[in-house]
């Protein structure tokens, strides 16, 4: 099991008040399965993804991520389970403007010590994998938001997740760079990859094997 | 670190203008700074030089009575004598290059046919007094050895004799009446070109003063032939290198002082060394506090400039907030985080304090040129500065980069 969720809660405190946002959640994935998270605006997908990315902590709960109790985890631990285990695709992309599709994707290897050469050739084949050899010396607004988007996908992979991670990845696409990223998730999912997307979108959701609702902080499994 | 120091770079050049700005108060403090040390140091050596005259390194030990030097107008004063074996005790000293013994009188009587000789000096020296005063015949001879074992009434005089009491005539074969003793003139001496008088206080010009009335030389073997008496001398002696001439001197005037303890008629006779290096360090002294108040100055520039660091380095946090969170969320660890700013600003001012030392190089050459005074590169100045400065990046950069280390990476990346 690379996620097993249970009870978990989550609240915000807002001046004097406290602001439930999760309630009782218990959720859990299989290794190599591809899992969709869709809800209204404001139900707490991001929070709960955000917990999942060990970015936060759960109030109260018990959260194991491949095995391992996030709750007993010190901050640097958190980073190096980021690194190691979790690649990121976000909505809005966030790739460094000033550097090269290259540089962009060699990042984590960096803060993983990978040594110079070996972070270059990861990196290249990383950009192969997401069909952007022939782009490697681009800048971010030398790109396509499609090609960004895959950019940023390279990124989250280079340093082989078993999680991905993705926050309404085609949000910021047209349907048809949307549909290339789908094909993409869809690829490396096969390859063993376990995927874990957010989205508002039914068709989107359609592209994973087991879709789950959520509604004000509660989860609904629907088959 | 490598990769922290080529971001670094990167960072500071894609807002070359910015950066320049930001250090401009360690450029303006890190070359003021390294303007005054250079001309201090050049100053310094220049008061060395001035005061130690041409690398002669001549020490004076002189007699004092109390606190004032030991003049001798009659004979009913008993002085201390040297003894033949202390002058050979001083000889020997290690760091004694040359030694000469003499007597002196400064008020004596002396006649040219009718003409009185008023203010200046009669010494009664050695065979290597000329060699160790530095003196060189300008015309005529020196004393030679038979002068000594004859008691030949001979006598030499410098040029400002020369000027007082021969108009225009030839001096060469005169003779001069010292205390009603003839004494026939053998040769005119001169300093050299390149001495330079040393004055830095009303004593001094007095006696560069009498010295300029002029000086009459007899051989020491006539000097009871005129005076009656054996009296105290005198010693020039020459130090072998700039750096011992303190402590030649204070041996030679150790060695004298011992014999007049054993003579106590009057106790309060003392030889003293002239210690020029100690004049020149107290001038050092001096003109090194004077500077020390500027570089103090300087310094607030380099505080303004530290500021100006904090605040720029305070605002590319902001402006860089999503980057940041970025890097957390894919994995950076916090402690990288503060490494890549501190380097930063570490780099900023590094660099400021580079083009600063640059500045400073080219400001004191300047400065040489307009007033005459030499500047010296202080090697240990300028790397001093760059450390410094790297270190002003280090603790002004420190904040903001504490700053940037705790984000929070979801808020960071939500940022807009
Ligand atoms: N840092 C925070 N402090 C206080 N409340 C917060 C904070 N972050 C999120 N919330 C609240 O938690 C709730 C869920 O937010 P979340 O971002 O998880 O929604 P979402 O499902 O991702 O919505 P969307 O589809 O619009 O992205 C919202 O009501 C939000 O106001
Ligand atoms: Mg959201």
């Amino acid at each position: 099991m690379i996620l097993d969720m249970r009870g978990i809660n989550k609240s915000y405190v807002q001046g004097k008040m406290e602001v439930p946002v999760l309630h009782d959640v218990s959720f859990s994935m299989e290794e190599g399965e591809y899992v969709a998270i869709m809800g209204p605006s404001g139900s707490g997908k991001s929070t709960l993804m955000n917990i999942i990315g060990c970015l936060d902590k759960p109030s109260s709960g018990n959260f194991f991520l491949d095995g391992q109790d996030i709750s007993r985890c010190s901050e640097n631990q958190m980073s190096d389970l980021r690194l190691h285990k979790i690649g990121f695709v976000f909505q809005s992309f966030h790739l460094l403007p000033r550097q090269s599709a290259l540089v962009n994707v060699e990042m984590p290897l960096g803060y993983a010590h990978v040594p110079k050469k070996e972070r270059r050739e990861r990196a290249l084949r990383a950009l192969d994998r997401v069909g952007l050899s022939d782009r490697v010396n681009f800048r971010p607004n030398q790109l396509s938001g499609g090609q960004m988007q895959r950019v940023a996908i390279a990124r989250a992979i280079v340093n082989n997740p078993k999680l991905l991670l993705a926050d309404e990845p085609t949000g910021a696409l047209d349907s048809k760079s949307g549909a290339q990223v789908m094909e993409l998730f869809q690829k490396l999912n096969e390859e063993g990859v376990s995927v874990l997307m957010i989205t508002h979108d039914a068709d989107i959701a359609a592209h994973a094997k087991r879709v789950v609702m959520i509604r004000d902080g509660m989860l609904l499994e629907k088959e | 670190m490598f990769e922290n120091l080529r971001l670094a770079v990167q960072g500071i050049w894609s807002h070359k203008m910015r950066s320049f700005l930001t250090m401009l108060g360690i450029i303006i403090g890190i070359a003021s700074i390294i303007a005054i040390v250079s001309t201090i140091q050049g100053t310094s050596e220049q008061i060395k030089e001035d005061l130690i005259g041409a690398g002669r390194n001549t020490v004076s030990i002189t007699l004092y009575d109390g606190d004032s030097e030991a003049y001798f107008y009659d004979n009913s004063t008993v002085a201390p004598v040297i003894s033949e074996d202390q002058k050979k005790k001083v000889r020997r000293l290690e760091n004694v290059v040359d030694a000469t013994f003499y007597y002196s009188r400064s008020y004596s009587t002396v006649y040219y046919l009718n003409d009185s000789f008023m203010g200046g000096t009669v010494l009664g020296v050695d065979g290597s007094y000329l060699d160790t005063a530095g003196y060189v015949i300008q015309t005529g001879r020196g004393f030679v050895q038979r002068d000594y074992d004859r008691f030949c009434k001979v006598a030499l005089v410098d040029t400002n004799v020369v000027q007082s009491l021969f108009l225009g005539e030839n001096p060469l074969g005169k003779v001069l009446e010292i205390e009603q003793q003839p004494f026939t003139i053998v040769g005119i001496i001169t300093e050299p070109d390149d001495y330079l008088p040393k004055m830095e206080n009303l004593s001094d010009y007095e006696e560069y003063f009498t010295d300029s009335m002029g000086k009459i030389l007899i051989p020491d073997k006539c000097w009871p032939i005129c005076y009656k008496f054996d009296e105290a001398q005198n010693v020039i002696i020459r130090a072998d290198s700039t750096d011992n001439m303190s402590s030649a001197g204070k041996s030679v005037a150790d060695i004298l002082n011992a014999n007049i303890k054993n003579q106590s008629q009057r106790t309060n006779y003392s030889y003293k060394a002239d210690d020029i290096m100690e004049r020149v360090r107290n001038m050092q002294r001096l003109s090194e506090s004077t500077s020390q108040q500027l570089i103090w100055i300087a310094s607030i520039s380099l505080l303004v400039g530290g500021i100006g660091v904090m605040n720029i380095m305070l605002v590319s946090v902001t402006e860089r907030t999503k980057e940041i969170g970025l890097k957390k969320a894919i994995g950076a660890r916090k402690k990288t985080i503060l490494w890549q700013f501190l380097t930063e600003a570490s780099m900023l001012t590094s660099i400021g304090g580079l083009i600063g030392v640059l500045s400073g190089i080219g400001l004191s050459q300047v400065v040489s040129r307009l007033t005459g005074t030499p500047a010296a590169i202080s090697v240990p100045a300028i790397v001093g500065s760059v450390v410094f400065s790297m270190l002003i990046g280090v603790i002004f950069g420190l904040m903001p980069s504490v700053k940037a280390a705790n984000l929070n990476p979801i808020d960071a990346l939500r940022s807009e």
